[in-house]
């Protein structure tokens, strides 16, 4: 096999985990959100996310008849996955988390879990009821055509990434596009208005923040009604790109962005994007190692196939917590566990 | 006055059972009754029950009252041993037909070889339900280890590939069914472009980009249906449409559901056949829809199937034994080394573990969602 239908597979492989990693950043926003506020590493997450997916999959579903705009429905469906998500997180902190605030740390840790379990089982009865596991996403028609399909004519980016050889489907693009929305407003959010101030406070200081006239309380509350919106738009997300979604999809997912929260460093908001994105990238090429190994006639690459991906995003956490152990973009502070 | 109406009823019923002086003996079936599986369980039962009605006046002749019983193991190994038990110490019954899951079977005859109750099996596929060599344990599907090479065969005989991908997920079933495809394509020189086993449930981009790089004609996945089914519908979506094989881990309606729009060019083995594949069962089928009102499916032919060679071996042996009821042993000796005939499946000889002789592995292919016989393939266990 020659360079010039190696090079633009490396390409695809690269953007195809790019791709990827924007789905896990979104992810690990809502673990490194809560952390950042309270030190907690909220397991339940995984389940909010799927929730969110699963709150994709009907609107999809309910609105599969209607002729509406394509885009429509995905705002619908964002808006309400983004809605039933970060009220769930509120209801979880609230009943499951804040009565053991003052509990060693390890207590809400287990009950996190516990809350992962409950959620996997309500959400397995709730579509189990209606006689459906496994969930397939009823995407709007040309959501997954090409995206700037051979032979057409593309302006723009379509035609910059033609020229480089990169060949992604329709809903690729839409998933890149809303990730990168949602990181603006995040950022615009935590950076640049009053709430995003308080929140930073309490973060800081929750006792201290107490005494200047801030409800920690309902900040924190708000941390939970963001990283859960988040969660909520990172399962449809999740739904696009993978095409189905059952009760129990949430574990795998979450432990890579849980992964990609800590490599960035966790609490650190552009941490978190930048662990997914090399999380996925990482993995897309480790997935295809071994035809490297077969192509170069190297026996010990060829052993190397895509059973390994995740391993192999392990071991590079593994590797930054041995030589930086703050991570990534992450800020040293002795008393974080 | 009552009381002595009834106990002459009594006397009356008793005289005339008397009279006819007939020795009853059972047939039983061991399937899950309850449970997620009850559906499968309940056909298997169901068409035993046909078979006992058919050779019920046969039986009759010969003085003999013949009758099903019918066990629920719950698809649960320690539920099936425990009814097993219950079954070796009932000495009516001469033979079982059961069960649906390998897993029970292989406890639960072993606990029956003691008193030499034979099995029938309709649906055990696992090696080691006949490698153990058991004397009453039989079986009239396929075997596992034929699914692989069965597989093989399509993808060069009807595909007519060259060039194959292989995938498995990891586990027992998937990496063994994935191995023996290897060395089946190996053996008929095709060449293999990968090997390769995955856990991943959803994400399959570096795969999919490795197999439009190598452009292979066919693809063959060693896994369950809710792995492989989203595998596909990545797989369409990124523009390839190569056949997919595999084996009787995609008999399954949901995998149609889960690929969705990509629900085309699959093609599964598996040793249920859907009754239309099956030429003299439309008898059958009228015959069960009548007695049951319920659709006969494959795993009802194929408990009529056991059972009839049940009732073919006890009848054989009582024939030996000079028109009386005959003993376990001998049944369980007439069925292994019988030859039966008049089955929806085709004739049925066994070896001496008990595989049949020949058996028939049917290739389903899902179009547009539609499942369909694509055609059946012949195999024969390695012992004769």
């Amino acid at each position: 096999m020659d360079l010039a239908t190696l090079l633009p597979f490396v390409v695809n492989v690269i953007a195809g985990g790019l791709v990827l990693g924007f789905v896990y950043a979104i992810i690990a926003l809502g673990y490194t959100m809560v952390y950042g506020v309270l030190q907690l590493i909220n397991f339940a997450h995984s389940e909010v996310f799927v929730t969110g997916a699963v709150v994709g999959f009907e609107v999809f579903r309910v609105l599969a008849p209607n002729p509406m705009n394509g885009y429509l429905k995905l705002l619908i469906a964002l808006v309400a996955a983004m809605i039933v998500s970060g009220l769930l997180n509120v209801l979880i902190e609230r009943l499951a988390y804040r009565p053991l605030r003052n509990a060693p740390k390890l207590v809400p840790l287990i009950t996190a879990i516990g809350v992962s379990l409950i959620l996997q089982d309500v959400l397995r009865i709730i579509e189990g009821f209606q006689g459906r596991f496994d969930l397939t996403y009823t995407l709007p028609a040309g959501f997954s055509g090409r995206f700037c399909a051979e032979g057409s004519s593309c302006a723009g980016l379509g035609n910059v990434l033609r020229t480089v050889g990169i060949d992604l489907q329709l809903k690729d693009v839409i998933l890149i596009v809303v990730a990168l929305l949602s990181l603006a407003v995040l950022n615009y959010l935590v950076n640049r208005t009053r709430l995003g101030k308080a929140i930073r406070a309490v973060a800081q200081d929750r006792v201290t923040a107490g005494l200047m006239g801030i409800d920690a309380n309902r900040m924190i509350s708000a941390t939970f009604l963001i990283g859960g919106a988040l969660g909520g738009i990172s399962g449809v997300l999740f739904g696009i790109k993978f095409g189905t979604v059952n009760a129990y999809s949430g574990f795998d997912p979450g432990i890579i962005a849980f992964t990609a929260a800590v490599l960035g460093g966790i609490g650190s908001i552009p941490g978190a994007v930048l662990g997914g994105l090399v999380l996925g990238v990482i993995q897309n090429l480790i997935g295809v190692t071994n035809i490297f190994g077969q192509l170069l006639g190297i026996a010990n690459l060829e052993a190397i196939d895509a059973s390994y991906q995740r391993i192999g995003a392990f071991i590079v956490l593994v590797l930054i917590l041995i030589f930086k152990p703050t991570g990534l973009l992450g800020k040293s502070n002795v008393e974080k566990v | 006055m009552k009381k002595t109406a009834l106990s002459l009823s009594v006397l009356a019923a008793l005289a005339l059972g008397g009279a006819s002086a007939q020795t009853t003996i059972k047939l039983a079936t061991l399937s899950p009754l309850s449970g997620g599986q009850s559906d499968l369980g309940t056909q298997i039962r169901n068409g035993a029950q046909l078979a006992v009605n058919e050779y019920r006046p046969q039986f009759q002749r010969l003085g003999l009252n013949l009758q099903l019983i019918a066990y629920d193991d719950q698809a649960d190994p320690a539920t099936g041993t425990s009814q097993a038990r219950k079954i070796a110490s009932d000495r009516s019954i001469l033979a079982v037909v059961g069960t649906l899951n390998s897993g029970v079977a292989i406890p639960s005859s072993a606990a029956l070889q003691p008193s030499r109750v034979a099995l029938v099996s309709p649906a055990n596929t696992a090696n080691q339900v006949t490698d153990r060599g058991l004397s009453n344990m039989n079986r009239i599907v396929a075997r596992d280890d034929a699914q692989g090479p069965a597989g093989a065969n399509f993808i060069t005989g009807t595909l007519k590939a060259g060039k194959v991908y292989i995938l498995n997920d990891k586990t027992a079933y998937g990496e063994g069914l994935a191995r023996e495809v290897e060395k089946a394509l190996k053996a008929k020189n095709v060449q293999v472009v990968g090997n390769e086993g995955t856990e991943e449930k959803s994400d399959f981009s570096s795969i999919v980009a490795k197999i439009r790089l190598q452009r292979p004609d066919a693809i063959y996945f060693g896994g369950i249906y809710n792995q492989v089914g989203v595998f596909i519908k990545q797989l369409r979506e990124a523009g390839v449409t190569t056949p997919v094989v595999g084996g009787d881990g995609l008999d399954s309606s949901e995998l149609a559901t889960i690929a969705g729009a990509g629900a085309n060019n699959i093609y599964f083995t598996t040793v249920a056949a859907p009754i239309e594949a099956l030429p003299a069962a439309r008898t059958f089928a009228a015959n069960y829809q009548k007695t049951f009102n319920d659709t006969a499916q494959g795993f009802g032919a194929f408990g009529y199937d056991a059972a009839k060679v049940a009732l073919q071996g006890i009848l054989a042996a009582a024939r030996a034994n000079g028109n009386k009821a005959p003993t376990r042993q001998q049944v369980e000796t007439a069925i292994r080394r019988g030859n039966f005939t008049g089955l929806l499946s085709g004739n049925v000889s066994f070896n001496s573990v008990g595989d049949r002789r020949a058996a028939t592995l049917y290739v389903m292919n899902v179009e547009g969602g539609k499942y369909k016989l694509a055609t059946s393939v012949p195999v024969r266990p390695t012992k004769q």
